[in-house]
């Protein structure tokens, strides 16, 4: 009974962030759902989120979603050899993965965009080294793999740490039992590393693909304005065209998007996330 | 021999990856002792933007709202979602079920989509400004708190609370004394992934703020057509120093993280 | 001779610059049950850590059935170890668990459902097949660690510490299950622990190990009843160890005491060292025994009481099946049969002589 009792008073601690909940995350849901499905004079309809459709929309959704799983590929394979590698060497679980993939952050995201401008233009740092080493120079600046190098480099970190946790948190003893019981190195990845990872690397799949998607400053830095995101087109109708009915609809539209594509992680995500939050 | 050769490949490989993650930093630092306004031409070093840096009232202006910013939200966060964290996990199972997927939806959603939801909302009843941002932060602030202490909460020993109640402390004494020690570590990884989080974050920013408030962020952003400023280059610099030397005195300072390897355990 | 499965020759191993292993030779007889029994720190877990192929040595061989295996990879070794903390697959069920090793040998379905079968039987688990490892308790862990070992048909099993995360009933029980199942498959059992009992009920051989150097090696009676020194006479059970001074062959003298033991070859007036196990020790009246001290405590044991008696500055510990008045006078006297009699170390790490 006493025990219920302080239960139920705890539960009371949570109101105000039940109301930040109401205030903050429910109304502004309805309000752009609101946008989305009115026009300019108030009037219903399903014209902003079909617009979703036209050509150039879709053009935009298309190559968002080409970025996103382009990115995320990338950032798998470049994740699994470095925690590989991490665990081999016997890196500290806080210090050193923490160091290398955390700090960066604190160095300002649209400046380290910029620097990557830099490197990659066509007068840039890697033409530089590429051309004094012999080489023929390449046109990187404002392409898809311009972007695609800004969107890895940016994402990277939140596909790293939840896989190495994961990974970290395995024992050694289970796989010095699976070698024991005849796995060769490849058995070992293949049969307990990467199943008891698959937590983390749900919660970086969702952690990467969904903020690749949107990435409308590094496809302005590194696009060079030619290519544009879902992310900018949504951008712009707010800044540039100041039609905000339909830039919520195609809103509301990538949002459907994103729910339907995450949905089949979500489950199996939300144990592994809550255990391998960033840091 | 394999040992060795799977060692050096270890190293290389990581070698590679913070080349990747770093020269776009190293690009930084060298552009902050350039001569040069020029962001191609090295014009010889130079200390003078880090001077010119403190006295650039409009950098100094934007750095503090940014501290401002960071803090007052992370701070907010850490509370709400704390108090928060505790009664959901009080919660029966639904509720803690649908509680923790409402917790999920900023993570979930691009930050466009948060950024102008919340921008919808603050036009019609709240002027954008500085409060607006702060609001905004906070709200994408919450769920990483959250997520951060929840494994704490249940890994807690409950009946350590209840024995101190037993014994006689009021709720307040045992929250005090008893729940929050045994979280700390959670709040305070909370508190950093928060103000992190609000200190890198450009979108929601641009959206909810109104003319008049810059964050480094924004100014950055505004500034890329005409050219940044050298004293930008000076002032992430510095930040990015600072953390620096902040992370290797916690992470290495002798004690801090008494870890070793196997070995020690049994021969 | 005996067939000889497998055999350390000259192995040393140093960690972090200390010296685990001490150019340690060692033979292992073909369904043997062996246990490597010593404290902790001693250098057994290193040793079996060796022989399944988890650390390499510094210097010296492992010969399995007269091949030379010390560089070969844990995985392509006949052996199988049992994990002193289960080490199951947390990821899987208890047949998938039990049928990983058949599996990568790609053996046939049929195959590996008879072998699941078969081994849950054995460890008393059958109809846990679909359980996953974090609901199964300690021991009910341990027996699927055994069991998923089995399975692959090693010539050697190593055990480390199979039994130390038990409590002491399951730990009990589990000892006779493991003396069954050893008996049932018939191959060598190696076996890790520092609990002397456990070593003292399990095993065919001891090997008592300390500071990386074998102690003594032998059956259980022969350790328990002639401890070679002083270290072994310790660790195994309880003992009473005491300077004494051999007056003579057959004569050592104990505080003061001349008392007739059956020891020869010692040299005239040399120190040693005297073990005598508590239930050797017979109280007499006061003038009835070779020793004479006051009773200081007494505790009643169940089968037995155990009874201190201080004579000079030691503190004797004997077993009696009667009790004693605290602060009484009384006698202590020993057949001299139950008297053992060891040199003294030359230095801390002195080795024994092989016996055998």
């Amino acid at each position: 009974m006493k025990k219920n009792k302080t239960r139920n008073s705890r539960v009371w601690l949570s109101s105000p962030y039940i109301l930040w909940i109401a205030g903050f995350t429910v109304i502004p849901m309805i309000m752009i759902f609101h946008y989305a499905l009115t026009d300019k004079n108030g009037g219903f309809t399903f014209a902003n989120i079909a617009a979703i459709f036209e050509p150039i929309h879709f053009k935009a959704m298309v190559f968002s979603v080409e970025i996103a799983l382009g990115c995320t590929v990338i950032c798998i394979l470049l994740s699994y050899p470095l925690v590989m590698a991490l665990r081999h060497l016997h890196m500290g679980k806080q210090g050193f993965t923490l160091f290398i993939l955390i700090i960066p952050m604190w160095m300002n995201f649209i400046l380290r965009v910029l620097a990557w401008q830099m490197i990659l233009s066509k007068n840039g740092i890697l033409n530089l080294l590429l051309t004094s080493l012999g080489f023929e120079p390449l046109s990187l600046a404002n392409t898809s793999t311009a972007i695609m190098i800004g969107v890895v480099y940016d994402y990277l970190p939140y596909m790293v740490l939840p896989i190495f946790n994961a990974i970290a948190d395995i024992d050694e003893d289970i796989i010095e039992a699976a070698k024991d019981l005849g796995a060769n190195g490849l058995a070992v990845f293949c049969k307990i590393i990467f199943p008891l990872s698959v937590p983390g690397l749900l919660s970086g799949i969702v952690m990467v693909f969904v903020p690749s998607m949107t990435s409308f400053v590094v496809a302005d830095i590194l696009g060079g304005g030619k290519l544009q995101l879902i992310g900018n087109i949504i951008e712009q109708e707010f800044t540039k065209n100041s039609d905000w009915n339909l830039g919520s609809g195609l809103s509301v539209s990538l949002m459907i998007f994103v729910l339907i594509s995450m949905a089949f992680t979500s489950k199996e995500d939300s144990k592994g996330r809550r255990e391998s939050a960033i840091w | 021999m394999v040992e060795k050769l799977k060692n050096w490949l270890s190293r290389f490989y990581i070698g590679i990856i913070i080349l990747f993650m770093y020269a776009p930093i190293l690009v930084l630092i060298v552009l902050s002792f350039n001569r040069s306004r020029s962001r191609v031409v090295w014009g010889g070093f130079t200390l003078s933007w880090y001077q010119s840096l403190f006295s650039n009232a409009q950098i100094m202006d934007a750095l503090w709202t940014t501290l401002v910013l960071a803090f007052l939200s992370a701070f907010a966060a850490t509370v709400i979602g704390l108090m928060g964290a505790l009664g959901i996990h009080a919660m029966r199972r639904k509720n803690y079920q649908v509680m923790m997927a409402f917790t999920d939806i900023p993570l979930l959603n691009a930050d466009i989509v948060t950024g102008i939801a919340l921008m919808l909302w603050f036009v019609r009843f709240l002027p954008l400004g500085f409060t607006s941002v702060v609001v905004a932060h906070i709200t994408f602030n919450i769920p990483y708190v959250i997520l951060s202490v929840m494994p704490r909460i249940q890994q807690m020993n409950v009946s350590l609370y209840e024995a101190a109640r037993d014994l006689g402390a009021n709720a307040v004494y045992g929250f005090f004394r008893i729940i929050l020690p045994q979280l700390a570590s959670g709040i305070l990884s909370g508190f950093f992934m928060a103000f992190t989080m609000s200190m890198d974050d450009f979108v929601i920013t641009y959206f909810t703020k109104g003319a008049g408030v810059n964050t480094l962020s924004t100014m950055i952003y505004a500034q890329i057509r005409r050219g940044i400023k050298p004293e930008l280059y000076a002032l992430s610099t510095i930040i990015f120093a600072f953390v620096f030397v902040i992370l290797i005195l916690v992470n290495y300072w002798p004690g801090a993280s008494g870890k070793r390897g196997r070995g020690e355990q049994d021969y | 001779m005996k067939d000889v499965i497998l055999q350390l020759d000259s192995v040393s191993k140093t960690f972090d610059g200390k010296k685990v292993l001490d150019n340690l030779n060692l033979e292992i007889g073909r369904n043997e049950f062996i246990t490597l029994l010593g404290p902790s720190g001693c250098g057994k877990s290193t040793t079996l850590r060796i022989i399944g192929g988890f650390v390499k040595p510094d210097s010296g061989r492992v010969l399995f059935e007269g091949k030379d295996i010390t560089d070969l990879s844990p995985d392509k070794r006949n052996i199988n170890t049992v994990f002193q903390k289960y080490s199951l697959f947390p990821h899987m069920n208890v047949a998938e668990n039990i049928a990983f090793g058949l599996k990568l040998k790609k053996k046939s379905s049929q195959y590996i459902k008879d072998k699941i079968n078969y081994a849950l039987k054995l460890v008393n688990m059958d109809g846990y097949e679909d359980r996953k490892p974090d609901s199964l308790s300690g021991g009910q862990q341990q027996r699927v660690a055994i069991a998923r070992a089995i399975v692959n048909e090693p010539k050697v099993l190593l055990l480390d510490e199979p039994l130390g995360a038990l409590d002491l009933k399951l730990r009990h029980g589990m000892q006779r299950e493991l003396i069954k199942i050893k008996k049932e498959v018939g191959i060598t059992f190696i076996y890790v622990t520092h609990d002397q009992e456990e070593a003292l009920t399990m095993s065919d051989r001891i090997v008592v190990m300390n500071k990386g150097i074998i102690q003594q090696m032998g059956t259980s009676k022969s350790i328990y009843d002639e401890p070679q020194n002083a270290f072994v006479a310790d660790f195994i059970g309880d003992s009473n160890i005491i300077d004494g001074v051999m007056k003579a062959d057959r004569l050592v003298e104990i505080q003061g005491a001349a008392i007739p033991c059956v020891d020869e070859g010692f040299g005239r007036d040399e120190p040693v060292d005297v073990v005598i196990r508590p239930e050797d020790l017979v109280i007499t009246q006061e003038d009835g025994g070779y020793l004479k001290g006051m009773v200081v405590s007494i505790i009643f044991k169940g089968a037995y009481y155990e009874i201190k008696v201080r004579v000079g500055q030691f503190d004797w510990v004997i077993q009696s099946v009667n009790p004693a008045q605290i602060g009484s006078m009384v006698g202590l006297t020993i057949l001299p049969d139950n008297i053992q009699i060891m040199h003294k170390p030359h230095s801390e790490d002195a080795k024994v002589e092989k016996l055998d």
